[in-house]
C-alpha cells in the first residue's frame, strides 16, 4: 500500500514538529504513517532498503542513483543460518517463496538463474554460489532446485541437509515432491516449512513430530474437513518434543501389529573394456516399516555382521549396544523409516551378476557405425536377474540409431543422445542382444571416444553381499508382531566401460 | 516498561478493532495507486473480496480467506493491504486460522508496524497460557515481529520463558535471544545472562539452540563455557542433529583455545598418545621414565570420546563437522578414523559429495595416507556433474605417489577420453601436476601428453601443449625434439592460449631449434594480423628474442612484425612493440637499456610450480562455508591456534554448591506436588526440576535425597545429574551411558579435590578381588567409567591406590558409585555435620569410602540377600530322548553368582539315562555372539544312571533374550536354551524403608509402571502375599511402617538398576502394584507377571 511516495506540496501549511510531539510519534506509531519512500525535494527521495531493493520500482519513479546512507543498528545484524527459501522448476520460474526473517527480493535468484543457464546440465549447477551479499546453496531434487539464501557463515552441508530434508517431507506428506503438488498443496507447504525452521535454525524436522502438528492430508480427511471445516493442524502439544525419544510420538495403535525389513544392497562398480572389475564395492541399507503399538523395543541382530564394514544409524539405534554387541537395538519410530546404511568390508570380494559383450565401432569415413550389445548373468546366486536396463550416453555426433532388439525394447533420445535399452527378465538359455547401425553427422568427425554403459538391474530375495538377519525380538510390549524381512539386491553406480 | 506493556494492550482492547477498520479504509486508496508498484494489480480484484471473507463472522470462510492469503504469499505476491483486516483474527480460537494469522504477522509486521502492535496483548496474554504449545508459539511470534517500541516486551518474554517449565519453551526463548539480538544488539548484555542462564540447562532439547544462541551474540565469552564444558560434551550424543552442528563447531573453537597442542611431530609423543588411545594401564610407569611426555588433558580426550559415536549419524553435516573436529583437534595419528565415514557420504546426493569432496581435497594434501585406501571411491564415473568430476580429478592427483602413479595414469588415460572435454582437459593438467611431483614418472608423462597432440580434439590438444610448455620448462635440455613436433603442430592448432604457448617456447629455446624458429616466425609474421591478441604479444616476443640471437636471418623480419605491432588496435600489444622496439633496436635515445636486452629477455626462468588449488585452503576451518567458496565469509570466526601454555583447567571444575536449602528435612515428601518455581529458588532446584519437567512428570526434588543421609549434604551438580541420568530415559542403554559419562566427570572431579586435600587416610588398600579385571568386557559401562578414572589419574601417580579401589567398587556395585561419589566429593575439611540422621555420618566419608571399596561393608544402604524364595521348579534342558542318553535340567538359584557378581547363577543338573559312559560334557559354542558364560569345568565322565549338579553363570545383559549355547560330550552336540523368565534376573537386596522412598523418589517419570489389579482374597494379608512376589520375582522385604503397603526391592544382576515393588492394598480387594526401575522394559515385564500372580486363585 505504501509504495507510493509522498509528495511534497509546495502549497500546504507545513509545520515541523517538536521534539515532544516527535517522541510521541515515536513511541505510540501515531501520528505518522510509516512509508517506505518519501519524496524530500522534487526529484530526491529517501527510502529505505525495501524500496532500495526493488528494482521496478525504482524505475517507475525515475530513480537513476541511490546513494546508501544506512547507518546505526537496527536491521545490520544477520544471525539466522538459513535466511530464505525459493523453489525453482527446471524452467527457472520462482514458485514458492518462503522468507523466515525480513523478505529478500528474489532478484537474488537472478545470480542462480545465470549459473543455471551457463550449466549444460542441471546437474553442473554448483551448490554453493557466492554474491555480493548473499550466499546461495542449492540443491537439485526431483526436477526443482530448491535454493536457500544465506547471508552469514554456515556449514554447508547444515544447509543442504536440511535442504534434503524438506524435499523429503514433502515426498513424505505428499507423496512426490513435484511442481503441481507444492501448488497444490501450498499452505500446507508454508506450514510445514514455518515448523521446520525458526529464524533460520531447524526447529522440528522428525517426520513424526511434524506430522502431530500438522496431519499430513488423505483423501477421506480432506472430504471431511470440508465438510466439517475441521483444521488440519493438530491442537496439542506433540508429546515426541518432550520425550527422550523425540522421533516416536506416544500412543501409536495398530490392530495389526506388523514389522518388515527390507535389506537393498547396491552394487557400485566400474568395468573396464575388457569386463575387468575396476572398482567394486556394496553399499546396503536397511529400510523399516515398523507398525507396532505402545513404546516397542525391538532388537534385530544379524548371522553376519563382521560382514559390516561402516554403518550409519538413525538416531534412535543404540551405539553402545552395537559396538559391544553387534545388534541393533531400537525403539522404532512410527513408520518408514531409513533403519541403517552400511557399506560391506572390502576384502570380501563382490560378486559381479552381469557381464556385457560389446562391441562399437565408427567407420573412418565417419558416417556412420555399428552397435552390439549382449547380455548376460553372471555370478547371480542361482537368482533371476530382473529389471535390466541399459544405458548408452552416445557421442554428440550421433544422430540416429537403427537397431535391433531380439529382447525388451529400446529408445533413443536425440536430444539428450541416451539410449535406453529395456530388456526386463535375464533368461540365461536365450540372451538378449541388441545390435544395429548408427549414423552420425555428416561430415563429423569420428568419435575419439567409446560411450559408457550404466547398467541397472534388480534381484530379488538375494542381498548379494550374503548378510541375513538373524532375528528379531521385540521388549515392551506383549502383543506378538508379524515380522518380515525382505532382501533385494540392485545395480547402483553400476558402469562398463567400452 | 510495565507501564507501556498496558499502555498497548488497553489501547488494543478497547479501541483495537475499530481503529483497525479504521487505518484499513484510510489506507486503501494509497494502495490504489501505488499498486502499479507492487506486483499485486492483477490481484486486486480478488483482495477487496478476500477482505471481506476475513469480516465475515463464519469461521469457514475466514480460514479459506488466510489460505488464499498465505498462498499469494508463498508465490512473493503483496498482500499487505490486507493487514488491518487481518490481525483481527489473531485472538482467534480455531487454531488452524490462528497459525495462518501468525505466518502472515511475521511476514508484515515489519511494514505495519503501528497496525501490529494491535496484535501483542494477545502475545502478551498467551505467554501465560497453560499449554506450553501455545507459550511457545506466542513466543516464537513475538520475537519476530520486528518491530522496535516492543524490545522491552520481548526482552521480558524471553527471560520469563528462559525459566519455563516446559524446555520446548525454553528452547524458543533461545531462539527469541538471537531474533532480539538482530533487532537490537543494544541489548546484548541483557541476553548475555539470559544466555548464560540458558547454558547450565540440562535439556537435551534446549542445548542445541542455546548455543547456537551463544555462537551468534557473543561468541568470544569463551568464559561462559567453562562450567558447562563437561555437560556439554555429555550430552552431545543425545542431542538433536542440528544442535550437535552447532555445539560441535563452537566446541572446536573452545578446544582451540584451552588445550595444548596435540600434535608433536617426536615419536615419544605418538607413542603416548597412542597409549593414550588404548588407555593402557602401565602408562602411568612409562611416564614417568620419559623426559617430558604431552599429556592430554582429560578434558580434550572427553570431547574427542564423545563426539566419536557421532560419526556414524545418519546426517551428514553432523559427520562433516566430527571430521573436522578431529582434524582440528586430535593427535595426527587419530585423525584417520573420520576416513571411512567421510567415504561413506560420497554415496549421499551430488550436492553433499560436492563439499565433502572439497574438504576431503584439503586434508589429502597434507595427509595423503588417510585416503589412499580409498583411492577408487575417487574414481570418476561418466555420470557425475562437472565439478564432482573436476574434485575427484584433484583428489587423486593429491593422492598420487611412486607406488600408486601407474593405476592413476591409467585411470586418467581413461578420462582423457572422456566426452566432456572440460573435465579431459583438466585430466591433462592433473597428468602435468603427477609429472613435475614425481620425477619417476616425468617423461612417460610427456611422451603420454606427445600423443596427445595428435588427438582430434582441438581442446584436449591445446591443454596438452599448455601443460607440456610448463614440463619443458623445468627441462629444456633433452626435449628439443618435443619443440621441434609442436613448432610443426603450430599449422594446425586454432586455439591461440596453445598457439601461444608454442610461440614462447620456440622464443624461450630458440637455439636448440636455430633453425625451425625463423621458418616459424616467418610463418606468424604472414598471419600476423589476424591472430587473437595473446598470439601476438608472444609473436613480438619471439620476433625480439630471436633478433637478439639470430639477428643476420630475422632481422627484417622483426621489423615487419614490429611495425605491424605499432598501428594494432589493442594498445598492450602496441606498448609492447614499442618497448621492445626500443629495447632491441640500438638507437642514440636508447640508453643503457639496450646493452642489457639480451639478459633481460632472456634470463633464465624458473619453472612453474604445479600445485593444487586447495593448497590453502586450510586457512579456513574445514567444513565451513569460507572453506567452500576460499573467501572469508561474513560471520566467519578464525581457529585461534593452540595457546603455548594450557590456560588454567581448574576452570571447568564444576562447583560445589553450598547446598543450604536442600538442608530442609521433607522425609518422605514426593515432588509430585512441587508448584512452578518461583524466582526466588530457581538457583538451587533448576537443574532438579528442570529434568522432571522435561520428563514430563513430576519427581522427587533433591531434598529427599539429602534428608537421608548427611553425607549426601554436599551432593552438587553432579550428584544432580546422576539423577537426572537414572530417571531420565527409559531405554536402558541411554541411562547406563549417560550415568556412565557422569560417573567418569565426577571421577574426575573427585581426583581433582583429593589432590588438593591430600586425604590423611590414604592407605594401601589392597583392591579386592583383583580377578574381576580379567572381565575386560563384562560391562561396558563399568569399563569406561574404569578408564576414565585412568585418564584423569595419568597426572597424578599419588592417588593410584585409590582410584584402583575406585573402580573396583564400580565394579562390584555399579549401583553403589553414586552413592560412594557423593559421600567421597566431601572431605574432612570440607564436612559440615547435617542433621545427624544416620549412625554412619559419625564416620569419616573417606574412610567410609574406603571400607565400602572392600564391599564387605554392611553400611552401604542396599545389601544382596538371599533370595526369600527359591523355586523348585527346574526347566528341561535337555530331553534325554534329543540328548541321546543325556538329560539336563536347569533351575535358577537365585544367589548371587560365585562367579561374576553381573551373572545370574544357573544350577544345572547332568543325568546319564543312556547305558554307556558319556566323556567330556562341557559347553561348547554360543549365541548370540556376545553372550558371556561362566562354564562349569569339563566333566570327564558320566557313568549310565548316575547325575551330577554342576552350576554356572551367565550373563543376561538384563533382558529376558534366551542364551543359546551347545552343551557337548565327546561324541555329539545338543544345541540348548535357557530362557529365564524376567523375576530371575535380580538379586534380592535389603534396605530399609526410607532408603527405598529415596530410591522411588529417583526413580519416577517414565521410570516408573504401575497397575490396578483386584486381588483374590488369600492374597490380602501379608504373608502369602510376601510369597507369591518372592515366587515371582527374586526381590527382598523391605520392612514397612504400613499395613496395607507392602515394599519389594532387587537389583539386576548385571547392571545393577534398582528395582522397586510397591504392592498398596485398597478397599473392596483392589490392590495396586507399582514397580520402579530405569529398566523400564524389565519393569513392565515384570509388572505383567505379577499381575497374573496375584490375581491367581
Amino acid at each position: 500500500m505504501s509504495h507510493e511516495a509522498v509528495r511534497v506540496d509546495p502549497d500546504m501549511e507545513y509545520l515541523t514538529p517538536g521534539v515532544v510531539d516527535l517522541e510521541q510519534m515515536f513511541w505510540t506509531g501515531l501520528g505518522a504513517t510509516y512509508t517506505h519512500c518519501n519524496q524530500v525535494w522534487p526529484n530526491l527521495y529517501i527510502g529505505d532498503k525495501k524500496t532500495a531493493l526493488e528494482k521496478p520500482g525504482l524505475v517507475e519513479m525515475g530513480v537513476t542513483h541511490i546513494i546508501n546512507a544506512a547507518e546505526g543498528t537496527w536491521n545490520n545484524v544477520s544471525t539466522e543460518m538459513i535466511h530464505s527459501l525459493f523453489l525453482v522448476n527446471p524452467s527457472g520460474d520462482i514458485f514458492l517463496e518462503k522468507h523466515w526473517k525480513s523478505v529478500v527480493s528474489r532478484s537474488v535468484c537472478d545470480y542462480f538463474l545465470e549459473a543455471r543457464e551457463k550449466a549444460l546440465d542441471p546437474e553442473d549447477v554448483p551448490p554453493v554460489i557466492s554474491t555480493p551479499h548473499h550466499y546461495l546453496i542449492s540443491i537439485y531434487r526431483d526436477k526443482l532446485f530448491f535454493l536457500s539464501v544465506i547471508q552469514t557463515e554456515v556449514p554447508p552441508l547444515f544447509v543442504i541437509e536440511f535442504l534434503h530434508r524438506v524435499a523429503e517431507m514433502i515426498q513424505d506428506y505428499f507423496g512426490e515432491c513435484s511442481e503441481t503438488v507444492i501448488k497444490d498443496n501450498v499452505v500446507m507447504v508454508y506450514e510445514l516449512l514455518e515448523e521446520m525452521l525458526d529464524n533460520g535454525f531447524p526447529l522440528a524436522t522428525e517426520s513424526n513430530v511434524l506430522k502431530e502438528m500438522i496431519r499430513p492430508p488423505t483423501i477421506l480427511r480432506s472430504v471431511v474437513n470440508t465438510l466439517t471445516g475441521s483444521s488440519n493442524v493438530g491442537d496439542k502439544l506433540p508429546t515426541g518434543q518432550l520425550s527422550t525419544i523425540p522421533w516416536r510420538r506416544a500412543g501409536v495403535k495398530y490392530t495389526n501389529n506388523e514389522a518388515y525389513f527390507d535389506v537393498v544392497e547396491e552394487i557400485d562398480a566400474i568395468l573396464d573394456r575388457t569386463g575387468t572389475t575396476v572398482f567394486a564395492e556394496i553399499q546396503g541399507v536397511v529400510e523399516a516399516c515398523v507398525k507396532l503399538s505402545g513404546m516397542p523395543d525391538l532388537t534385530l541382530s544379524f548371522m553376519n555382521p563382521r560382514l559390516l564394514d561402516d554403518v550409519s544409524f538413525h538416531p534412535c539405534v543404540r551405539y553402545k549396544r552395537w559396538e559391544s554387541e553387534r545388534v541393533l537395538s531400537f525403539i522404532p519410530p512410527d513408520g518408514n523409516f531409513t533403519l541403517m546404511t552400511y557399506h560391506v568390508n572390502a576384502q570380501n570380494l563382490v560378486a559381479i551378476p552381469v557381464y556385457v559383450k560389446h562391441s562399437i565401432n565408427f567407420f573412418e569415413s565417419g558416417s556412420g557405425g555399428r552397435l552390439d550389445l549382449t547380455v548376460g548373468p553372471k555370478q547371480t546366486m542361482g537368482k533371476t536377474v530382473e529389471g535390466v536396463l541399459v544405458t548408452v550416453h552416445m557421442p554428440k555426433t550421433v544422430l540416429s540409431v537403427s537397431l535391433n532388439a531380439t529382447q525388451g525394447s529400446y529408445t533413443y533420445d536425440n536430444a539428450t543422445k541416451v539410449l535406453v535399452w529395456d530388456i526386463g527378465k535375464l533368461n540365461p538359455q536365450k540372451l538378449p542382444n541388441l545390435r544395429g547401425s548408427l549414423s552420425l553427422q555428416t561430415g563429423a568427425p569420428k568419435p575419439e571416444e567409446n560411450p559408457s554403459l550404466n547398467i541397472d538391474l534388480k534381484i530379488q530375495q538375494l542381498a548379494i553381499s550374503g548378510l541375513k538377519v538373524n532375528r528379531l525380538d521385540m521388549f515392551g510390549e506383549k502383543y506378538k508382531p508379524f515380522k518380515g524381512v525382505k532382501y533385494i539386491t540392485k545395480a547402483g553406480k553400476f558402469q562398463v566401460r567400452m | 516498561m510495565l507501564s507501556m506493556s498496558t499502555n498497548n494492550s488497553s489501547y488494543n482492547d478497547q479501541g483495537g478493532a475499530d481503529s483497525a477498520v479504521e487505518i484499513g479504509q484510510e489506507t486503501t486508496p494509497t494502495s490504489n495507486s501505488g499498486a502499479g508498484f507492487g506486483l499485486f494489480s492483477t490481484d486486486f480484484k480478488k483482495n477487496d473480496d478476500l477482505k471481506e471473507m476475513l469480516e465475515n463472522n463464519k469461521e469457514s470462510l475466514k480460514l479459506e480467506a488466510m489460505k488464499r492469503i498465505v498462498g499469494l504469499i508463498a508465490k512473493g505476491k503483496n498482500a499487505s493491504e490486507l493487514f488491518p483486516a487481518v490481525v483481527k483474527n489473531v485472538a482467534s480460537k480455531n487454531i488452524e486460522l490462528k497459525k495462518l494469522v501468525y505466518v502472515y504477522l511475521v511476514r508484515y509486521a515489519e511494514e505495519q508496524q503501528d497496525l501490529a502492535l494491535l496484535s501483542i496483548s494477545t502475545f502478551q496474554r498467551a505467554l501465560k497460557d497453560p499449554n506450553q504449545l501455545i507459550r511457545a508459539s506466542a513466543l516464537r511470534v513475538l520475537s519476530s515481529i520486528r518491530v522496535p517500541i516492543i524490545i522491552p516486551i520481548m526482552m521480558l518474554a524471553i527471560k520469563e520463558a528462559a525459566s519455563d517449565m516446559s524446555p520446548y519453551v525454553r528452547k524458543t526463548s533461545a531462539h527469541a535471544i538471537q531474533k532480539l539480538y538482530s533487532l537490537d544488539p543494544d541489548q546484548k548484555e541483557h541476553l548475555i545472562e539470559v544466555i548464560e542462564k540458558l547454558l547450565k540447562d540440562k535439556s537435551t532439547l534446549v542445548a542445541g539452540s542455546v548455543v547456537m544462541a551463544f555462537e551468534e551474540v557473543c561468541p568470544e565469552r569463551i568464559d561462559l563455557i567453562h562450567k558447562n564444558y563437561r555437560k556439554l560434551c555429555n550430552l552431545l550424543v543425545d542431542v538433536e542433529e542440528w544442535g550437535q552442528v552447532v555445539i560441535i563447531s563452537m566446541l572446536t573453537r573452545y578446544a582451540r583455545t584451552q588445550f595444548t597442542s596435540p600434535w608433536r611431530e617426536d615419536g615419544v609423543f605418538d607413542e603416548n598418545s597412542e597409549r593414550a588411545f588404548y588407555e593402557s594401564d602401565e602408562e602411568k610407569t612409562r611416564d614417568d621414565t620419559e623426559i617430558k611426555p604431552y599429556t592430554m588433558d582429560p578434558d580434550h580426550r572427553l570431547l574427542l570420546r564423545n563426539t566419536k559415536p557421532l560419526l556414524q549419524s545418519r546426517n551428514t553435516a553432523v559427520v562433516m563437522s566430527v571430521a573436522q573436529l578431529y582434524w582440528h583437534l586430535a593427535p595426527r595419528n587419530e585423525v584417520s578414523i573420520v576416513t571411512k565415514s567421510l567415504v561413506r557420504l560420497l554415496r549421499s546426493h551430488r550436492e553433499v559429495q560436492y563439499i565433502v569432496l572439497q574438504n576431503i581435497a584439503t586434508m589429502s594434501i597434507q595427509r595423503k595416507g588417510m585416503f589412499e585406501p580409498y583411492m577408487k571411491s575417487f574414481y570418476v564415473r561418466s555420470t557425475d556433474a562437472t565439478h564432482i568430476k573436476s574434485l575427484k580429478l584433484e583428489i587423486l592427483t593429491n593422492l598420487a605417489n611412486e607406488a600408486n602413479i601407474s593405476t592413476i595414469l591409467r585411470e586418467f588415460q581413461t578420462y582423457v577420453k572422456s566426452q566432456d572435454k572440460q573435465f579431459a582437459a583438466g585430466t591433462i593438467q592433473a597428468i602435468g601436476r603427477c609429472a613435475t611431483n614425481i620425477s619417476e614418472v616425468t617423461d612417460t608423462c610427456l611422451n603420454g601428453l606427445v600423443l596427445l597432440l595428435s588427438n582430434r580434439d582441438e581442446t584436449v590438444v591445446a591443454e596438452s601443449v599448455v601443460v607440456i610448455k610448463k614440463l619443458l620448462q623445468a627441462q629444456p635440455s633433452q626435449h628439443s625434439d618435443i619443440i621441434k613436433h609442436m613448432a610443426k603442430l603450430l599449422d594446425n592448432i586454432t586455439v591461440s592460449m596453445a598457439r601461444a604457448s608454442i610461440l614462447w617456447l620456440i622464443g624461450e629455446y630458440c637455439e636448440r631449434v636455430p633453425k625451425i624458429a625463423p621458418d616459424v616466425l616467418r610463418k606468424m609474421a604472414k598471419s600476423f594480423t589476424s591472430e587473437e591478441d595473446i598470439v601476438k604479444l608472444q609473436t613480438v616476443n619471439l620476433a625480439a628474442k630471436l633478433y637478439l640471437t639470430n639477428s643476420k636471418q630475422t632481422k627484417l623480419l622483426t621489423q615487419y612484425i614490429l611495425n605491424l605491432g605499432k598501428y594494432d588496435q589493442n594498445y598492450d600489444i602496441r606498448d609492447r612493440t614499442r618497448f621492445i622496439r626500443q629495447l632491441i633496436v640500438p638507437n642514440e635515445k636508447s640508453g643503457a637499456l639496450s646493452k642489457y636486452a639480451r639478459r633481460i629477455l632472456l634470463a633464465p626462468k624458473p619453472a612453474p610450480v604445479l600445485e593444487s588449488a586447495y593448497k590453502d585452503r586450510d586457512r579456513y576451518q574445514l567444513g565451513t562455508l569460507s572453506h567452500t567458496i576460499n573467501t572469508k565469509a561474513s560471520g566467519y570466526l578464525e581457529l585461534s591456534d593452540w595457546p603455548a601454555v594450557a590456560p588454567d583447567q581448574s576452570v571447568r571444575n564444576v562447583e560445589v554448591i553450598e547446598p543450604v536449602k536442600e538442608w530442609a528435612p521433607s522425609l518422605g515428601k514426593t515432588g509430585k506436588s512441587k508448584p512452578a518455581k518461583s524466582s526466588d529458588d530457581k538457583f538451587y532446584s533448576d537443574s532438579g526440576e528442570e529434568e522432571e519437567d522435561e520428563k514430563g512428570s513430576g519427581t522427587s526434588s533433591s531434598n529427599d535425597g539429602s534428608s537421608s543421609s548427611s553425607a549426601e549434604s554436599g551432593s552438587d551438580a553432579e550428584s544432580d545429574e546422576d539423577k537426572s541420568s537414572s530417571q531420565s530415559s527409559e531405554e536402558s542403554e541411554k541411562s547406563s551411558s549417560q550415568s556412565e559419562k557422569s560417573s567418569s566427570e565426577s571421577d574426575i572431579e573427585q581426583k581433582k579435590k583429593k589432590k588438593m586435600k591430600k586425604p590423611p587416610q590414604k592407605k594401601n588398600v589392597k583392591p579386592p578381588n583383583k580377578d574381576s579385571d580379567s572381565d575386560e568386557n563384562g560391562n561396558l559401562a563399568r569399563k569406561a567409567s574404569s578408564s576414565s578414572a585412568e585418564d584423569s589419574s595419568d597426572s597424578e601417580s599419588g592417588s593410584v591406590t585409590d582410584s584402583d579401589t575406585e573402580h573396583q567398587k564400580s565394579k562390584v556395585k555399579p549401583k553403589e558409585v553414586k552413592l560412594q561419589k557423593e559421600v567421597s566429593l566431601l572431605d574432612l575439611d570440607d564436612f559440615t555435620p547435617g542433621p545427624a540422621t544416620q549412625p554412619r555420618s559419625v564416620l569419616s566419608p573417606s574412610l567410609l569410602t574406603d571400607l565400602e571399596g572392600l564391599s564387605l561393608s554392611n553400611i552401604s544402604t542396599m545389601q544382596v540377600s538371599g533370595p526369600a524364595f527359591v523355586p523348585e521348579k527346574s526347566h528341561n534342558l535337555l530331553h534325554r530322548m534329543t540328548g541321546k542318553g543325556l538329560a539336563a535340567q536347569y533351575q535358577f538359584t537365585r544367589q548371587p553368582c560365585l562367579y561374576q557378581p553381573n551373572m545370574v547363577s544357573v544350577q544345572i543338573s547332568l543325568t546319564n539315562t543312556s547305558d554307556h559312559r558319556l566323556e567330556q560334557i562341557h559347553i561348547g559354542e554360543r549365541s548370540p555372539a556376545g553372550l558371556k558364560i561362566h562354564c562349569f569345568n569339563t566333566i570327564e565322565f558320566l557313568e549310565p544312571d548316575a547325575s551330577v549338579t554342576v552350576s554356572m553363570g551367565i550373563d543376561f545383559n538384563d533382558s529376558t533374550q534366551a542364551a543359546n549355547f551347545q552343551l557337548c560330550t565327546k561324541e555329539d552336540q545338543f544345541s540348548v536354551s535357557i530362557q529365564p523368565a524376567v523375576g530371575d534376573l535380580f538379586l534380592a537386596v535389603t534396605m530399609t524403608e526410607q532408603d527405598f522412598r529415596k530410591e522411588q523418589g529417583k526413580l519416577q517419570g517414565m521410570n516408573e509402571c504401575s497397575a490396578t489389579i483386584t486381588v483374590t482374597a488369600e492374597n490380602t494379608s501379608s504373608q502369602p502375599l510376601n510369597r507369591r512376589v518372592a515366587a515371582m520375582a527374586n526381590v527382598g522385604v523391605v520392612p514397612s511402617g504400613q499395613d496395607n503397603v507392602h515394599r519389594f526391592a532387587g537389583k539386576t544382576a548385571c547392571s545393577g538398576a534398582v528395582l522397586l515393588v510397591t504392592v498398596e492394598l485398597r478397599e473392596s480387594s483392589a490392590a495396586v502394584i507399582t514397580i520402579n526401575t530405569e529398566k523400564s522394559v524389565m519393569g513392565s515385564m515384570l509388572l505383567r507377571d505379577l499381575k497374573k500372580s496375584l490375581a491367581q486363585a
